[in-house]
């Protein structure tokens, strides 16, 4: 983005002197409906910011939701620190870095890994079978998910189980027994963006000029030594990018998998599986204190709109052309 | 001639530049193993959906299936209770289309306003739609606004609109239809007299199919995948989709014996329902036809994902 404004700037100087011509409101006509969307979707809600700051009270009942929120009392930052002073607070706060951190580490370290080992098979056949097969799972949604899950971890009737007793083990209670869960979470993420990172990551291998590597041929390299030397730098690019990504959204989590894959995230295990989004959902979905469910979310977005930037920064010091903006 | 010798001089290169024999065997079967690993939970799901009830209820869930404990009573009684489900069907299916098409139309007029770099208003809808992309309101603000203000609840449309358009999808767009039109086209068709609606509709959309296609594929499968939105805003049975059906299922079956069919009484039903067989059932109804299609557009998936990744 940032090598294009600065591609644009001597030309819109130039036409910025212009005037105002017909192309350009039949364009803003086009871009109407969209900004409509936007503003009603996006724009919108980020004035909820108000309602974190609210004591919402329904003033007066035959008066619309504006009225009331108008006239509610301010409450300052009390919302927010009914939300900080959570006794839950501390260990959402864990679990969802926690598993982010390890999800961020895996979600590179695999897929690339194995992007590289599959370029390598010398079926290409093969190789697009595999392929084909390993992405299925992002095509299923959480909620089909959480019955295949099921259908392996139940604690009476699952396969897990019956192939534990096989070998003479005991029936393990899975969905109350909180110990499992890091490794059942971290897990299923890894089973559900596995396929797809891979092939991302593979598009981009394919897309490597082979002279490249002709040339470490013919200067004697190892298989091993191109990985390293040609492949993994070619890479760098994307995967600063998706690493980017992945820490702007270090305070967000996957709802579905920690909501549907543990059935939702009962008390017994609530204490490893609750996230941000988890937490954000219960309250919404069974508290009407609209202004303590609104600093809770804003809070969310407002430290990773923080965390985003903050990363962005960092890299577009490093590497100026890898960065977002 | 020339061609069919570089070919092979390519050919004995790539045989001389490749992992050996015995590493290409290890990574068949490391890749083997993870294939079958994102493949047979569906097979085992639809094995445990044909085992009688009674071998479930007292053995557990079996990886495999005999003629002896098999039986397609789960698949029967979904039959008989077919009006749940080919209301939940409907409801997927108009989501999905209406979703789509909508979806598609908003993300490319966008995408090709935003493509026009000597628009007066480019810089502002590139804040528009790249804001969103970093900061947002949360679920609980859009939640107040969907249901007190834009009064969405229980409305077919707030399981469409919200998910129609997204910066992702507006920056692939918007990178296609710069990267791929020719300025030089619409410049001519400009000069002819046509406005840019007819240059949009009439030229660039035409011409465009692989981006619609991508962004279409994007939308249609997270629509029909969406469960969310219907957990959020839908408590009207009749307006669940098959992924909602499944995941109010997950916590009660009893939500299928809500709607007894005509004659019987919802302790009837009960009675006659193989529970744990249809729990699977259904998922494997849900998964199946996802499974059989996703192959035939995984390859615009891809394009879609590396056009998205350029940046710009």
């Amino acid at each position: 983005m940032a090598e294009l404004k600065t591609k644009a700037k001597p030309k819109q100087a130039l036409k910025s002197r212009s005037k105002w011509t017909r192309d350009d409101t039949e364009l803003t006509v086009l871009a109407v409906p969209t900004m409509v969307w936007y503003a009603l979707f996006c724009y919108l809600p980020m004035f909820g910011i108000i309602l974190a700051f609210k004591d919402y009270k329904i003033v007066d009942a035959t008066k619309s939701f504006l009225y009331n929120l108008i006239h509610s009392d301010w409450a300052g930052f009390k919302n927010f620190q009914y939300f900080l002073s959570l006794k839950d607070f501390p260990m959402i706060l864990r679990n969802t870095i926690l598993y982010n951190v390890v999800f961020i580490v895996l979600d590179i370290v695999l897929p690339v890994g194995l992007a590289i080992m599959i370029s390598n098979i010398y079926s290409k056949r093969k190789s697009k079978a595999y392929q084909t097969l390993m992405f299925m799972p992002h095509f299923m949604s959480w909620v089909v998910v959480s019955y295949f899950v099921y259908a392996f971890l139940d604690g009476d009737k699952g396969l897990l189980n019956t192939i534990i007793q096989y070998f003479g083990g005991d029936r393990i209670k899975w969905y109350t027994e909180p110990k499992y869960w890091p490794y059942i979470l971290t897990f299923m993420h890894i089973w559900k963006v596995l396929g797809y990172s891979m092939v991302v990551y593979l598009a981009s291998i394919t897309g490597i000029d082979t002279s490249l590597y002709e040339a470490a041929v013919l200067d004697g390299a190892s298989k091993a030594q191109q990985a390293r030397y040609i492949t993994l730098p070619s890479l760098q690019p994307i995967i600063i990018m998706m690493f980017i990504l992945a820490v702007g959204r270090i305070f967000s989590s996957d709802f579905g998998l920690f909501y549907q894959v543990t059935r939702g995230a009962n008390v017994k295990i609530a204490e490893v599986v609750t996230t941000f989004d988890v937490k954000i959902y219960q309250m919404v979905s069974t508290s009407s204190r609209l202004g303590q469910n609104a600093a809770a979310s804003m809070f969310q977005s407002i430290v990773g709109c923080i965390t985003i930037l903050t990363a962005n920064a960092i890299v577009s010091k490093i590497d100026r052309n890898s960065a977002l903006i | 001639m020339s061609k069919k010798k570089a070919a092979t001089t390519n050919d004995n290169m790539n045989r001389l530049n490749r992992i050996s024999p015995t590493t290409n065997v290890l990574f068949n079967i490391l890749f083997l193993v993870l294939a079958l690993m994102c493949f047979l939970p569906i097979i085992f799901i639809f094995i445990i959906s044909i085992t009688k009830n009674d071998v479930l209820r007292t053995q557990g869930y079996q990886l495999y299936v005999t003629a002896e404990t098999a039986s397609f009573d789960a698949y029967t009684f979904l039959w008989n209770q077919k009006h749940v489900i080919l209301n939940a069907l409907v409801v997927s299916v108009k989501v999905t289309v209406i979703g789509t098409v909508l979806g598609v139309m908003l993300t490319c007029l966008m995408g090709y306003v935003l493509s026009r770099k000597e628009h007066k208003l480019n810089g502002f809808l590139t804040m528009l739609v790249f804001i969103p992309m970093v900061f947002g309101g949360g679920l609980a603000s859009s939640y107040v606004v969907n249901t007190q203000i834009l009064g969405l609840r229980d409305n077919l449309w707030v399981l469409i609109l919200p998910l129609a358009v997204s910066s992702f999808n507006v920056t692939i767009a918007r990178t296609f239809f710069r990267t791929t039109i020719p300025d030089s086209i619409i410049e001519s068709a400009k000069i002819d007299g046509a406005s840019q609606w007819t240059v949009f509709f009439r030229i660039v959309l035409p011409i465009s199919k692989p981006v619609l296609a991508t962004i279409a594929l994007f939308l249609a499968f997270g629509y029909w995948n969406d469960w969310y939105q219907s957990m959020l805003y839908i408590n009207d049975s009749s307006l669940k989709s098959l992924q909602a059906t499944l995941d109010s299922m997950q916590k009660s079956l009893e939500y299928l014996t809500k709607n007894p069919s005509a004659g019987m009484t919802s302790a009837d039903l009960k009675k006659a329902m193989p529970e744990e067989a249809v729990r699977m059932a259904i998922a494997f109804v849900v998964a199946v036809p996802i499974a059989c299609i996703y192959p035939f557009f995984q390859k615009y998936f891809i394009s879609g994902l590396t056009v998205g990744a350029v940046k710009g």
